[in-house]
């Protein structure tokens, strides 16, 4: 016979009727495995997905240091910080909702999923807000982009603040780089939140069906994973885009 | 030699490179063919010798750790030996000499516009004379473009944006392929011309045909047309820095790093003034980007080049205006005239 | 049933296997069982139709090509029409033919077999997999009946974001969408060989196939995503003007070449690597032996792996790049020419002293090691800086990428392909039409490629519609190579599926072949195992495996 084939009943009457082990993992402890591993292989997957943007928007900063330290002063640090204070009680929420599977306590789960969804939606209605205003003040690369608030500081009216100079118009026209890399950094980042919400809204349903119990809740734990990566996301975009070139 | 054969297996050679290249590829052929034919060799010859007709059992071997160590180590020795040999001939062929004289070289879809110093302009042809080194600078004004002259074995991308330099010196006279290898959109395959070598009298007749203003002169011209020389004018008072003997010289800023006044460096100067500040100016100078087509940057680069610093230059400069010496030159600050205004 | 309960035919002659009467064949005929379904093996026969139908586009449009560069003058298309001929060429056979082709076939039909697994760690995700590929194909598909594309594959900024009008967004978008089906089948690869390995399949123990998928997971894993995001610039760029690559804007069109290798260098690796794995597995069977140095083969996947991460700058060498960085990328470049000679050295050991069977897969092996061998040592050529000044953008670099791709992972896709037929069908190919198909493979695409290596060192660039007359005599035999290439790809199309019906009853282990796979029925059932397999010997335990006497042979 090729290979020496010996067979092996494998014992594993307590698990062997288990409703959520899927026939080909042999027990719920390599299924659990499984999926946390395939998790993680998927972050590092996404890790080198923005590490492209992060690439591009580090080299352009240091080639454009002046347009992106003035188009960088554009954006608003309150409802940056704002946003990052939401996005990090998010990551709570669902850390508690991680924990509430753990312990089998049904009601929580949907608690706290819900309370993450909330705190998800506000922070993508905080970036609709600073959309709006990058909308207004002419930033949108494509769209409608002009150079003009850098160029004639005292024609814009939230002029005075900070007190920008003037940017000569080659320097200024650089600032289109920051805006497009901001729009696809923070619309990559906002883009995975929606999809995470809408991940949440089945997540929801299933936890409210009674779906996860104490020894199953490896859909909740990674999607926790998944969730802290996107928040973790924002942690490094948070001080590149807003604050890196604050100091004076 | 452009011939009408319809086969050939050895290109033209008609540079001093061309033969280093040839020795190093035929060098490299012939360890493609020695390592193919031994392993092609031995793969037919265990095939037939231990066909299973006549050797029906196997016999096991797990390895040999001092095989697999030899021939880890051989292809090694051999790939440093090549990688040493190529780096040199790399720097060999993108090193110009100092003496070269230089033609500048303009990518646009679908041609090559060729600007000679004296003023010689030609497209899709390229003449240059025997027994003297070339450097071609290359730019592109749209997509990317790849100058390609086989028989000199030289290549070098033509960037849009970005000046980039190759150089040769031909031997053999006659007419040979200049391709661009670059795909660049519909007409690619006809982006293609001719590269005439000429004995260097002859080059000096044909240079007096066409001779019009040389690169320098326009340069001059474009430089008092679009008013540059109302700041830099070269005296102390002046509000952009002197440009004579400024070329090839360090240049200090304001803020950031030190960099030599190349041909890049004048690029950026014009077309983003303000990037680099020189140090004790202020950031006045508009861009002219969009003002400036390819050759006009070219022209005023080979204008700025021929101003000479009087203090170091016996040989009286090129242009009217005098110019005070000064160690270090820079760009940037001028404004034209009619449109001062302060920011 | 397992294979485990069936006698092993050792002399009868007139022995004969049937059809299991239970297989993932016959677990359901619906079109809904089957585009539906989660079983690694269906969704490897999914992927099986699917890319030779994108071969068989792709494989048109190269004959197109061929069939223009006949004479020197541009006269069978426009030259719009020749540039999206080769773009679509390229696109296809790269995207949707070359970075699927074995990972997707074989690999998804194999990894959970060979490593003793029921299926793939995340078999849903699988099936996503394989629509993400047809939904991506899609747009390829209507970007081509729209118009077309003729960007090139490589997309060359600004060319594909400011000055092309053709359809490169949704060419882009269909490369995305590919993208992200390649990343899920490298996800489940990596996972399952983690984690569903059968007791005692230690990681020395994993056949050679594993090691090499494993290693081309990594890279779909880590690279794929940086070439996704590149494109999704490229479309944004071309929509926006966000000024990343466009140097009108002060952006960088260098930028777009660093990050577009970045991805495409490994996916060289992508597209070779399970081939050499297939090789590993062919050459050891055939020859009766267990394969010489496995950890030696194993490891070297591994490094040509990593360091395929660390020599993207190599196709940018003309193009004003630091000479201190082209030293450093044209050193590792070198580097990674090592493990592959150490693959090759290994294979040829592996047939010394062995009990040579010239079946066809064999003949394909073989192929591969002759082909590839050329492949490697004229990458080396390209590898050396003052000689790629020469032969880069030339046909040089065609023939040296189509030696690698065509020469090495093509014959080994359809090495393998004879190989595992008998698995995935439960019957046998053909021999005779097949050793004449693999011959021909093997003659069709010298003559398809090896004038192109003159023709490049003659100087005549890529990708051009017409060209000067001196090339004529070369491109007229490339051309007729190309009709013989033709032919032998029609071949094993036309008796492959014949032997569906007609071919003689495999059995569960024609080859006498060492693998798990081979200890199950052919066709596997749809849970592979009856019961999950104990692992108690080394891989290539051939000295204990007996020959069969029933074989093609």
């Amino acid at each position: 016979m090729p290979m020496d084939s010996h067979t092996m009943t494998v014992d594993h009457m307590q698990e062997a009727g288990h409703p959520a082990l899927k026939p080909y993992f042999d027990d719920l402890a390599q299924q659990r495995d499984a999926s946390t591993f395939g998790m993680w292989v998927f972050l590092l997957t996404e890790i080198m997905f923005f590490g492209g943007m992060f690439c591009a928007y580090l080299i352009f900063r240091n080639l454009y240091h002046d347009a992106f330290v003035a188009a960088s002063n554009t954006l608003d640090v309150v409802l940056g910080t704002i946003n990052t204070a939401v996005l990090i009680c998010s990551s709570l929420t669902m850390a508690m909702a991680v924990w509430s599977a753990h312990m089998g306590r049904r009601l929580m789960i949907v608690v706290f999923l819900i309370a993450t969804v909330l705190l998800g939606l506000v922070f993508l209605s905080i970036k609709g807000v600073e959309y709006k205003e990058k909308w207004d003040s002419h930033h949108v690369p494509g769209l409608n982009f002009s150079t003009d608030a850098f160029t004639h500081p005292e024609k814009s009216q939230g002029e005075g603040e900070l007190g920008h100079p003037a940017l000569p118009s080659d320097v200024a026209q650089h600032t289109v780089i920051y805006f497009g890399l901001y729009f696809c950094l923070t619309g990559m980042h906002a883009l995975h939140m929606i999809i995470g919400i809408g991940i949440l809204c089945f997540l929801i349903r299933f936890a409210w069906d009674g779906h996860y119990t104490a020894d199953h809740y490896t859909m909740i734990e990674n999607f926790g994973l998944y969730w802290h990566f996107v928040d973790i996301i924002w942690i490094f975009l948070f001080p590149l885009l807003y604050l890196i070139s604050r100091h004076r | 030699m452009q011939s009408a054969d319809t086969f050939k297996l050895f290109p033209d050679s008609a540079s001093t490179i061309s033969g280093y290249v040839d020795v190093h590829f035929m060098f490299l052929c012939a360890i493609t063919a020695f390592f193919s034919l031994l392993v092609a060799c031995l793969v037919v010859y265990f095939g037939i010798k231990f066909r299973a007709e006549v050797h029906p059992v196997a016999k096991q071997i797990h390895g040999s750790i001092p095989l697999e160590i030899t021939w880890t180590a051989i292809p090694m020795a051999i790939s440093v030996l090549i990688f040493a040999w190529g780096a040199i001939l790399y720097m060999r062929i993108y090193t110009p000499p100092t003496n070269a004289m230089d033609i500048y070289v303009v990518g646009k879809q679908w041609m090559w516009k060729a600007e000679h110093p004296g003023g010689q302009r030609e497209i899709n042809t390229l003449h240059v004379p025997i027994g003297r080194p070339v450097r071609l600078t290359l730019v592109s004004q749209d997509v990317m473009h790849s100058f390609s002259i086989p028989a000199f074995r030289i290549k070098r991308e033509a960037l849009p944006g970005r000046y980039t330099t190759v150089w040769f010196e031909a031997t053999e006279t006659g007419m040979f392929h200049l391709y661009c290898s670059q795909y660049c959109g519909t007409n690619h395959a006809s982006m293609l011309g001719r590269v005439v070598t000429m004995s260097p009298d002859e080059y000096q007749k044909w240079l007096a045909t066409d001779a019009g203003d040389s690169l320098a002169a326009g340069g001059e011209k474009l430089f008092q047309s679009m008013g540059c020389n109302s700041c830099h004018r070269g005296d102390s008072g002046a509000r952009g820095p002197n440009l004579a003997g400024l070329y090839g010289t360090m240049v200090n800023f304001n803020s950031g790093p030190s960099v030599i006044a190349d041909d890049a460096y004048l690029r950026e100067s014009i077309l983003q003034p303000n990037a680099k500040i020189v140090n004790g100016f202020q950031p006045l100078m508009p861009t002219f980007q969009g003002q400036l087509s390819e050759e006009n940057l070219i022209q005023l680069i080979e204008y700025i080049k021929s101003l000479k610093d009087t203090a170091h230059q016996t040989q009286t400069i090129h242009n009217q205006q005098q110019f005070p010496p000064v160690l270090q030159g820079g760009n940037s600050a001028s404004q034209l005239p009619e449109t001062k205004k302060k920011p | 049933m397992s294979s485990i309960t069936q006698p092993l035919p050792q002399q009868e002659k007139a022995f004969r296997w049937k059809m299991p009467e239970e297989s993932y064949l016959t677990d359901g005929y619906s079109l809904k069982s089957w585009l539906l379904t989660t079983d690694h093996k269906r969704i490897a026969m999914l992927y099986l139709i699917s890319i030779s139908f994108a071969f068989l586009i792709g494989g048109i449009f190269a004959m197109l090509i061929r069939l223009e560069l006949l004479t020197p003058a541009g006269d069978l298309f426009e030259s719009d029409t020749y540039n999206q001929l080769f773009s679509a060429h390229g696109i296809i056979m790269v995207f949707f033919f070359l970075v699927p082709s074995i990972p997707a076939t074989m690999g998804n039909f194999l990894v959970p077999l060979m490593v003793g697994a029921r299926d793939l760690a995340f078999p849903k995700i699988n099936l996503l997999s394989w629509y993400l590929y047809v939904f991506g194909f899609a747009f390829m598909i209507t970007a081509l009946v729209l118009g077309g594309v003729d960007t090139g594959w490589t997309f060359t900024v600004p060319l594909s974001t400011s000055y092309v009008n053709t359809h490169v967004i949704l060419a882009a978008m269909a490369i995305f969408i590919a993208g992200f089906s390649s990343i899920f089948t490298g996800l489940n690869f990596i996972v399952t060989i983690h984690r569903m390995r059968a007791p005692g399949m230690t990681w020395t123990r994993l056949p050679l196939f594993l090691w090499s998928n494993y290693a081309t997971a990594l890279i779909m894993v880590l690279g794929t995503p940086v070439v996704a995001i590149t494109l999704l610039l490229v479309i944004l760029e071309r929509t926006f003007h966000i000024g990343v690559f466009d140097p009108a804007y002060g952006g960088d069109p260098l930028l777009f070449q660093h990050m577009f290798w970045f991805y495409s260098h490994p996916a060289v690796y992508i597209m070779i690597l399970p081939g050499m794995g297939v090789v590993s597995e062919i050459i050891p069977c055939f020859s009766r032996k267990r394969p010489f140095g496995y950890t030696m083969i194993a490891y070297s996947s591994l490094m040509i792996a990593m360091f395929s991460f660390l020599v993207w700058e190599h196709h940018m060498f003309i193009m004003g790049v630091s000479t201190y960085s082209a030293l450093i990328f044209s050193f590792v470049s070198f580097l990674v020419a090592i493990p592959s000679a150490i693959k090759v050295w290994n294979w040829t050991a592996t047939m010394y002293k062995g009990s040579i069977h010239w079946d066809t897969p064999m003949i394909y092996a073989i192929g591969f090691i002759g082909l590839f061998t050329i492949g490697g040592m004229t990458g080396v050529m390209l590898a050396s800086l003052g000689m790629d000044i020469s032969l880069t953008e030339t046909y040089f670099i065609v023939a040296h990428f189509h030696y690698v791709m065509v020469g090495g992972m093509l014959l080994a896709y359809l090495g393998g392909l004879h190989f595992w037929w008998p698995k995935m069908t439960g019957r046998m190919y053909p021999e005779a039409p097949a050793k004449l198909s693999a011959i021909l493979t093997f003659v069709g695409f010298n003559l398809t490629f090896f004038p192109q290596f003159v023709l490049g060192w003659l100087g005549m660039p890529r990708r051009y519609h017409s060209y000067p007359p001196e090339f004529q005599v070369l491109n007229v035999l490339s051309t007729a190579g190309a009709s013989v290439l033709a032919v032998s790809f029609i071949l094993p199309a036309v008796y492959l599926l014949w032997s569906l019906k007609y071919g003689a009853i495999a059995g569960p282990n024609p080859w006498g072949a060492a693998g798990l796979e081979w200890t199950v029925q052919s066709p596997p059932l749809t849970h592979d195992f009856v019961e999950t397999p104990v692992v108690t010997t080394e891989a290539y335990d051939y000295e204990n495996i007996p020959e069969p006497a029933y074989a093609s042979r």
